[in-house]
Formats: C-alpha cells, sequence, structure tokens
C-alpha cells in the first residue's frame, strides 16, 4: 500500500498542498480527481520524488521510499514527451533499463506491452511520426514497460480516442490485478466513476473526500430518495415533511429524513406494487460538485 | 543496493551505469545523424586534402630533364626530381640543350684534375645552380643553434589549432545544449528524472558528448598524420607529434568544462528558440582564443598568458610547445590549472542545472538557479 501522511508543499508564499493524506491500496484503481490547480500534480511529483515537500512522508508498505525504490515506479506526467526522434521500441528498452531492468529483459517487454497496445507496426518508427493517440500510446508503454512496483499516471486518458481508452483500462486493470496500486488523475469523472475503486477528492491543496466509491456516494447521498410504484404516486406530494424534487406518473424523486421516507414507502405498499425504493446514489460529478464547494 | 531490487528481471543501477546509459544514448543519436556523418566526412577530407594539395602546389614542377653520356650517368644515381636521358656522344647531348629539350647535360671529363668531379656540366646560358650543387662535394656543417620553425608555418600550426578547437566546441557544446532543451521542451526530463538522479543525466551527456568531440579531434589528427606521412612530411609531423598529442589533451579537459558551462546555460530555458540568448556568453568564451591567437599570434605576451586562461589553454599552450617557448613543465602546471578549474565549474553547472530542469516556461534567472 502506498500512504501519503501530511505532506504540504509552499511555492513561495502560496500554500499548494494542505497537509494531504491519503492511500493507495494494491490492487485497486484509485482515481485522483480535483480542478485545475487543485494540486493533483504537485502531489505526483512528491509520489516521484521529482520535487521535494516541505513536510510529511510517503510510505510504501510500511517502510520510506528511497531514490532506488521510486525507480521501479511507473509514472506518466501530464505534460507529454518522449524524445521525437528516437523509435518508439528503443525508447521503450532505454527507460526500461535507465530504471534498472536488464536490457534482453527490456526489449522483450517493450514488444509485448507494444504488441497489447496495438502499437507493434510502429515499433521502429521515430515518436514524431506517430499520431497523437499512438503517441498517446507510446507514453503510456513508456510508464508500464519495466514492470513498476506502483503506477502513478496523470491524466492517462486525455487525448486517446474510446477505443484506446479501453485498452489502456485493461492495460491498467491487469496490473492492478496483479496487485499494483494504482493512482491515476483524470478530469473526466465518468470515466473515473466507472473504473475505480477508490477515489479520492482534493480541492486547494486539500483532500475533501477518499474512500470506495461505493461508501463516497453513500456518504454523500444525502436525503433524497428514488420512488417507483404502478400507478400514480401523485399522492406523496401530500406526505408530511417531504418535499417533491421530481415527479413523473409513478416516479417520484424526494427529499425527506428517513423516518418521513419510511412511512412514504408503507404507504406507498399500502397503495399497491412498490417496484423499486432506495436512497438516491448521486453520480461522481454531483459529489465533486458538493465537496469541492 | 538492497536485496529487494535485484531480480532474474532487474538489477540495481549504479550511478556509473546510468551515466553510461546516458551517455551511450547521447554518442548513439548523434553518431545516427546523417548530418553528424556529413559533416565530419567533409572534415576529415578537407583536413586531408588541404595538407595533400597544399603539398602538391609547393613541390610543382616536374622533375628536371638531363643528358647524360656514358659513365656520367652514374653520377646522378640518386637525385632526386631528375629525369636522366642517357646519350652515346658529348655533340648529341649538346644537341638535346640547345633544343631545349633537357635543362642541362653531364658529360665524362678525361682529364679531370683529382679531388674534382670526374664530368662536366653543359648548360645553354645559365650555370643550373642546384645540380652544381647536387654533384659537389659539400663539407660538413655543425649548427650552433636550432632553426627557428618559419613563421608562416607556426601561423598555420596556431591557426589549426584555434579553429579545430573552435569548431569542435561550438559543435558539441551546441549538442550538449540541444540535448538538455530537447529534454526540457518534451518534459521526458519529468520521466528521466524519476529514473536518475541529475547529476547523472547531466554526466551522462558531458561523457558522451565529449567522447564524440575527442574521437572526431583523433580522427582529423590521424587523417593529417596519414596525409602528411603520404606526402613524405615526415619531419613535419614529427615536429607536429608533441604539440597535437598535448593539444588532445587540452582539449578533452577543456571540452569537460564548456560542456558544463553549455549544459548549465541551456537548463535555464523550456524552449530551443530561447538557447540563442542564453547560450550566448558560452560563444564567446569559445571564440575568444580562436580570434586571439589570429591576431596576437607574434605577440609572445599574449600567447604566454593564453596558454594558462583555462578558456584559451586548450589553444595557446599547444601552440607555444609547437614553436618550442614552452619549458618541460609549463603543460603540466597549465593543465592543473585546467583540471581545477573544469572541476569547480562543472560543480556549479550541476547545481544550476540539477535547479533549472524542472522549472518551464520562461527563462530562469542565473541567481535562482544558483541558490535553487
Amino acid at each position: 500500500m502506498l500512504t501519503i501522511s501530511n505532506v504540504t508543499k509552499h511555492y513561495g508564499e502560496r500554500r499548494v498542498l494542505d497537509d494531504v493524506s491519503f492511500e493507495v491500496g494494491r490492487g485497486r484503481l484509485t482515481g485522483f480527481v480535483g480542478g485545475n490547480g487543485a494540486g493533483k500534480t504537485t502531489t505526483m511529483r512528491i509520489i516521484l520524488g521529482v520535487l521535494a515537500a516541505d513536510s510529511g512522508s510517503i510510505d510504501l508498505d510500511g517502510s520510506p521510499l528511497t531514490r532506488e525504490g521510486r525507480r521501479r515506479f511507473g509514472y506518466m506526467p501530464e505534460e507529454r514527451g518522449l524524445y521525437p526522434k528516437m523509435k518508439v521500441h528503443e525508447q521503450l528498452v532505454y527507460l526500461a533499463r535507465l530504471r534498472g531492468m536488464r536490457s534482453a529483459v527490456a526489449a522483450e517487454k517493450a514488444d509485448e506491452l507494444l504488441e497489447r497496445l496495438e502499437l507493434h507496426e510502429r515499433r521502429d518508427e521515430p515518436i514524431e511520426k506517430l499520431s497523437l493517440g499512438n503517441q498517446q500510446r507510446a507514453q503510456i508503454a513508456a510508464a508500464l514497460v519495466h514492470e513498476p512496483e506502483v503506477l502513478v499516471l496523470d491524466e492517462p486518458f486525455s487525448g486517446l480516442d474510446p477505443m484506446a481508452v479501453e485498452t489502456v483500462l485493461g492495460v491498467l486493470s491487469e496490473r492492478a490485478a496483479r496487485g499494483v496500486p494504482v493512482l491515476f488523475s483524470s478530469h473526466q469523472l465518468d470515466v473515473v466513476e466507472r473504473l475505480c475503486d477508490d477515489i479520492i477528492v482534493i480541492a486547494d491543496g486539500a483532500i475533501r473526500a477518499a474512500g470506495t466509491r461505493e461508501a463516497l456516494r453513500e456518504a454523500n447521498s444525502g436525503s433524497q430518495w428514488e420512488l417507483h410504484v404502478d400507478g400514480d404516486a401523485a399522492w406523496v406530494r401530500s406526505m408530511p415533511d417531504i418535499s417533491v424534487v421530481e415527479f413523473d406518473g409513478g416516479y417520484v424523486l424526494f427529499e425527506a429524513d428517513t423516518r418521513s421516507a419510511q412511512s412514504v414507502v408503507q404507504q406507498a405498499v399500502q397503495r399497491g406494487e412498490v417496484h423499486r425504493f432506495a436512497p438516491r446514489r448521486p453520480t461522481l460529478t454531483e459529489i465533486f460538485r458538493e465537496v469541492v464547494q | 543496493m538492497t536485496t529487494a531490487t535485484q531480480s532474474a528481471t532487474h538489477s540495481a543501477l549504479t550511478t556509473r551505469a546510468a551515466v553510461g546509459l546516458v551517455a551511450g544514448r547521447e554518442i548513439n543519436s548523434k553518431v545516427r545523424s546523417k548530418s553528424f556523418q556529413i559533416s565530419t566526412a567533409i572534415l576529415v577530407v578537407l583536413v586531408a586534402a588541404g595538407i595533400i594539395i597544399a603539398n602538391l602546389l609547393s613541390s610543382s614542377g616536374d622533375a628536371t630533364r638531363i643528358a647524360a653520356v656514358g659513365d656520367a650517368a652514374d653520377s646522378l644515381v640518386g637525385l632526386e626530381s631528375v629525369e636522366v636521358e642517357t646519350v652515346s656522344t658529348v655533340a648529341q647531348a649538346e644537341q638535346l640543350v640547345l633544343d631545349g629539350d633537357v635543362e642541362a647535360a653531364v658529360v665524362p671529363l678525361i682529364d679531370a684534375e683529382p679531388g674534382t668531379p670526374a664530368v662536366e656540366i653543359i648548360a645553354l646560358d645559365a650555370t643550373p645552380l642546384s645540380l652544381v650543387q647536387a654533384l659537389s662535394i659539400a663539407p660538413e656543417v655543425r649548427l650552433l643553434q636550432e632553426a627557428p620553425v618559419d613563421s608562416g608555418l607556426g601561423f598555420l600550426i596556431a591557426f589549426g589549432f584555434g579553429i579545430v578547437f573552435f569548431t569542435a566546441a561550438i559543435t558539441f557544446g551546441s549538442t550538449i545544449a540541444q540535448s538538455v532543451v530537447e529534454e526540457k521542451q518534451t518534459r521526458i526530463v519529468e520521466i528521466l528524472l524519476t529514473a536518475v538522479p541529475a547529476r547523472a543525466l547531466l554526466a551522462g551527456k558531458v561523457v558522451g558528448n565529449s567522447a564524440l568531440a575527442l574521437g572526431q579531434i583523433v580522427l582529423i589528427a590521424v587523417a593529417a598524420a596519414l596525409a602528411l606521412m603520404l606526402t613524405g612530411q615526415d619531419v613535419l609531423l614529427s615536429d607536429l607529434g608533441p604539440a597535437a598529442v598535448w593539444f588532445i589533451v587540452f582539449f578533452a579537459v577543456g571540452f569537460v568544462l564548456l560542456a558544463a558551462m553549455f549544459a548549465a546555460s541551456a537548463s535555464l530555458v523550456s524552449r530551443m528558440e530561447d538557447t540563442g540568448s542564453v547560450l550566448q556568453p558560452v560563444m564567446w568564451l569559445v571564440m575568444l582564443p580562436y580570434f586571439l591567437i589570429i591576431f596576437f599570434y607574434d605577440n609572445e605576451v599574449v600567447v604566454g598568458i593564453m596558454s594558462y586562461v583555462p578558456f584559451s589553454s586548450p589553444v595557446g599552450m599547444p601552440t607555444r610547445i609547437f614553436l618550442g617557448e614552452a619549458l618541460w613543465w609549463e603543460p603540466y602546471l597549465s593543465l592543473m590549472i585546467l583540471a581545477v578549474s573544469a572541476v569547480v565549474i562543472v560543480a556549479i553547472g550541476a547545481r544550476i542545472y540539477e535547479n533549472s530542469l524542472l522549472r518551464t516556461g520562461g527563462r530562469v534567472k542565473l541567481g535562482e538557479a544558483l541558490r535553487g
């Protein structure tokens, strides 16, 4: 498990990270969500050791990270870039070797990965000759080629077409399934919502919410309920202590505390068949809007 | 380092191995570039061709044709650039001289006095001095002082050192600067820094480009030596040898110093377009020795100072060695000054480089880069 504890960072007078703590579990895809300038990139750079924190610590499985330990991390920076004139395969091998991988193994892994990312036909072409989408795939390959023990990816899906998103997702899930902690940031909240086991929300340099996707939705579900019944549900309006948010024939979305909601259900059961009754789970976008404010 | 990092697929990467990898990439990408191959080939051909052509021009003219009668031909054996045409009678020989077919004729002298050559030279209207000299018995000569180097030749050699230093330093200095900015501009430097320390990255670049620069200089030296041998100028070669070897040694150390300056300067900017202005001070330092040696070649004081100042000693000292002006210990002292300066500059350069790599956008101020 990757543990970030009480990390604080200033740029001059400006505090960009304020006592940031969270965990990235082994075998879990963890989404890191926040607006521009919220502190995602700074946090990731500190995890990678490219930037030094003013205070706080980063541990992997309980022991502090060393440079040698970080060498086995996989990193995809927000600002993309590889050597434009270097051939794809050669470049991957070079980066893997810089991280201590033996050269024969590196060559083999690079080929495997290129095949997996459907980039194999471009193996001996310089990066600058690739299409933007393919450059993105090469960038992801560069983060994965050395079989990293931890993966940190800054906006890995930006610039990818839907097909490529699926491919990359497949690869990331594979890595997570092998027990690699995977942390990635994204602006695409729907993607994060669909993929991530855990979600961390950051705003203004502070963690606003963190936990499993379900727990997060539950915690932020508030007091809205959905009811779906046979026939007309207009009677709900006349129930005490509730306010209807949305109404459409047999469907009603209303706000109420738990007790009042229970009495609505009892009434509904007496009146006829209840198809569905549940607390309404907010989407990540809604949670995000809520916690960031 | 720890057992955890050793496995079938990975091994702990020592700093030396990291430097080697980075240097290897620098060398590989340069050597494989067409422009580098072509420019190196042109440079080598130019140097070799220059020496050969200069030699052909200076020893222009065909061999002198000389007619010889009978035994007199024997006296011409072993003379350089003489073409002998043997005829049977003196009259025939005279006729050839009159016709202008030969420069002169050598005929046997029957009643030669003892101690004088037993031949007579026949020429048209002027004494062929070189032939006379060649056939004379010259007394032994003992010189009390070594002849000073021909001043034209001396200038040529100094100019040669100057231009080779200048072009190699600019070429490979720019290469290193480009490579630094390329990594910043493409942001790959952020990935690289998660794998290796900034200092290893810088060291790899300096080592790789220094090796390239040195390789090119040695290649040029070999081409020049071969051309000198081919044109039979072995004497000049043996005079030039020590100075050339010192030049290579000085260049090796001096280039490391310049490379660190190029890399540190370049790391202050993030875009190729901005490198020009930021490299200007270093460019001046590279050009200065070149102009000084051209304008002050004759000035012993200036060249003497040049031979000790770190930036110009790679040109100044070998020049003085070639001219025979330097005492035996002088190059060692100057080399030491250069080496110490290189260590200091590399340390400062590494600090600037380390502190500037992740600052993208505008130009980083030198003071900020030094403070970190």
